[in-house]
């Protein structure tokens, strides 16, 4: 029996060792600039993940800068200056991103679009606040973005940082108030990912939304990740028989859980975030009747959406891959809507002035029409705009309506 | 915790421990004949959902038939992993024989995510004429068609295997073949068959686990069979390795351990539950439940 305990250790050890260190290897830097030379221009820098892991939204959302940009210039672009963009790859790595940043200011960039990471564009907001450059981001989704110490309410605020996106809570509180006024629902359940900050920050807020609107939590139930049995939590959840069970995580998770979820007999509603795009290949039609999720973007739900979807497609060739494309491209929009209004009042382009108008038009931005909805900004420079609902009827994902 | 909700998640228990227990049987099965952990076992699951998902999907075959051909698929691949890379190595140290149980195992999880990429496959769609049925209720204890269809059909395979060990020419061979190798040879009983035989009986079984578990979770993916097949290693060992009931046993007792544990609000600790145990029973009882001491000359 020793042999086999010592042999058993060598298998372990190989396995552990096994599962370390897949790094990242990505390339030097490489900057690429596009646009017109020639004639004075206006320089925009854009720092985006386009190669390494997590590329994909890197991608899309340099590709959605990029496509508003193109359309604003060959439409005149502002004010007679054509808008010129600086791009540099970050690599999702936050010290990369500091340096494309410095090399940004070498440029004379006068407005940043970035960075896509939470984690690159936190480190890139730390530099930008010193220098007060406008700055805005397209995906990272945590608060201590905008906010300098997200755990302290009275905590500063980068005044020059701004989002197109949501919130991670946000989304949370929507779908409590989705579950109360929409649904009726005076009970609620959560079943979340324990350790997933996506998944953990939606329950949370979702559970904090619910007491606050007075509908009863009454089953909280947490999983780890990798985990596909979940009827543990779920036969928890079902004696408890609640309305409405939030489920905030990605498509996969979400396929079994609703699965597993009727097969136990739960005939509660599901609700869920943005995680959930994708959902309907990953449960049968019948099992996800009903269940509704919100989303930063509804594809083809509104003639001005169908318009961007066909644009990009002419452009990259592809369909729109996901969220991240239209959130980039009302990113540029509202940085390049901001700098006409600091173009509008004469200032020298890429002077402090000049700057601090466009922190000024981009705060006082009310009810800008995007792709991705209506946006106006709070006092943390977050967006406050419509989510789409999204249903699930007859196994498809349907639009139905902005909530 | 109530009486109801505790029989619920005790089904639950056993319901998931169903899978664990046809995949430990595997891992005893193949321990007891030729004391080799296999640890590519857990991945036949994976090839097993792998074929039913192909046979559903592309050839829009019938779900029974496609259970059928992964039950089939599981078996070949099985047997040809014996005969490819264990037979070659059967006079070399078990440790050789262990490393390559390793190889096998990343070559058909890195394999697989290359043809099919790493995202999961979803069934749902296709398996549901088998796990729509009525549920049965007993006082409040509901159990869903699911885990009567998964325990009932583990249940009949373990039936049928012990008939199989214990009544057949060919199970008696085994038994022979694991009591004393050599011996068994000198009366002339064929090595080669019996152990490609042994591999087939655990493959297929692993095969009817897959089955089962996309019926109950209805993905496939690259990666399912390697924790799956780990808890299924801790199953063999509680039961004590290389006993037949003694993996049922244990993996019954694994599921029920982690439903219990999640159902406790501990979910982020049921691995490491299941790991704990597997440590206490080599530290206080490393024969299991069944397994008979051994004694090694060295």
């Amino acid at each position: 029996m020793k042999k086999f305990i010592a042999t058993l250790m060598a298998v372990v050890m190989m396995f552990s060792m096994a599962a370390c260190g897949t790094g990242s290897n990505g390339d030097e830097a490489g900057g690429e600039s596009e646009g017109e030379s020639g004639g004075e221009t206006i320089k925009v820098g854009v720092l985006a993940n386009t190669s390494g892991d997590n590329a994909m939204y890197g991608n899309a959302v340099a590709n959605g800068v990029n496509l508003y940009i193109d359309q604003l210039n060959a439409s005149g672009g502002i004010n007679g200056k054509q808008v010129e963009v600086v791009q540099y790859d970050d690599e999702g790595d936050a010290t990369t991103a500091v340096n494309a940043f410095n090399r940004l200011m070498d440029d004379g960039v006068t407005a940043v679009i970035g960075s896509v990471l939470t984690g690159t564009t936190v480190a890139v907001a730390d530099e930008t606040y010193e220098v007060n450059m406008p700055q805005i981001t397209a995906s990272a989704t945590a608060a201590g973005v905008t906010v300098l110490d997200p755990e302290d309410p009275e905590s500063e605020i980068r005044t020059n940082v701004f989002r197109s996106c949501f919130i991670d809570p946000f989304q949370g509180e929507k779908m409590a108030q989705y579950a109360y006024e929409k649904s009726g629902a005076t009970t609620a359940a959560v079943i979340f990912e324990t350790g997933s900050s996506y998944s953990e920050g939606l329950a949370t807020a979702f559970v904090d939304k619910c007491e606050e609107l007075g509908v009863e939590v009454v089953a909280s139930e947490g999983y780890s990740t990798g985990d596909t049995d979940f009827n543990a939590q779920l036969t928890n959840i079902a004696a408890q028989n609640p309305d409405v069970i939030f489920c905030p995580n990605y498509y996969e998770d979400i396929g079994l859980i609703v699965t597993q979820a009727r097969a136990a007999g739960i005939t509660s509603q599901f609700l869920g975030g943005d995680g959930w795009g994708g959902v309907a290949g990953y449960a049968s039609a019948e099992d996800m009747e009903g269940s509704v999720y919100c989303s930063g973007y509804a594809p083809g739900s509104t003639d001005e959406v169908i318009k961007f979807e066909q644009d990009y497609e002419a452009a990259y060739g592809e369909a729109v891959p996901n969220m991240f494309a239209p959130l980039g491209y009302d990113a540029a929009m509202l940085m390049c809507n901001a700098i006409a209004e600091a173009e509008a009042q004469g200032l020298e382009t890429g002077s402090d002035e000049y700057k601090q108008a466009i922190i000024d038009a981009m705060a006082a931005t009310d009810g800008l029409e995007g792709i991705t909805g209506t946006y106006v900004f709070d006092e943390q420079n977050n967006p406050v705009k419509s989510a789409a609902m999204i249903v699930l009827k007859d196994g498809q994902e349907t639009f139905s309506e902005l909530y | 915790m109530n009486l109801s909700i505790l029989l619920n998640q005790l089904v639950n228990g056993l319901q998931s421990g169903s899978v664990f227990a046809l995949v430990a049987l595997g891992y005893s099965m193949v321990y007891g004949i030729i004391k080799l952990l296999n640890f590519a076992h857990g991945d036949i699951i994976m090839v097993g959902a792998y074929a039913a998902w192909m046979c559903m999907a592309n050839f829009g075959l019938h779900p029974l038939l496609s259970a059928a051909a992964a039950v089939v698929v599981s078996t070949l691949v099985g047997m040809s992993i014996e005969k490819v890379a264990y037979s070659p190595l059967r006079s070399a140290p078990r440790l050789s024989l262990l490393i390559t149980a390793i190889g096998i195992s990343y070559l058909l999880e890195n394999g697989f995510q290359l043809i099919f990429g790493s995202g999961a496959k979803n069934v749902a769609k296709y398996v549901a004429p088998l796990t729509s049925g009525p549920s049965l209720r007993l006082g409040t204890v509901q159990i869903s068609f699911t885990a009567l269809i998964t325990i009932g059909t583990t249940l009949l395979s373990m039936v049928a295997l012990t008939l199989l060990v214990k009544r057949t020419r060919l199970g008696k061979a085994m038994r022979a073949v694991s009591e004393d190798m050599g011996a068994a040879q000198l009366m002339g009983i064929s090595l080669n068959r019996t152990i490609s035989f042994t591999f087939a009986v655990g493959s297929a079984l692993a095969g009817i686990a897959s089955v089962l578990y996309i019926c109950a979770y209805p993905q496939a993916s690259p990666t399912m069979g390697s924790m799956l097949g780990l808890k299924a290693f801790v199953a063999a060992v509680l039961g004590g390795i290389g006993s037949i009931p003694g993996a049922m046993v244990g993996g019954f007792a694994i599921g029920i351990v982690e439903a219990l544990v999640s159902a406790a609000g501990l979910s982020t600790w049921k691995d490491g539950v299941t790991f704990a145990i597997l440590i206490l029973v080599l530290l206080i009882k490393p024969t299991g439940f069944f397994g008979r001491r051994a004694i090694e000359k060295v």
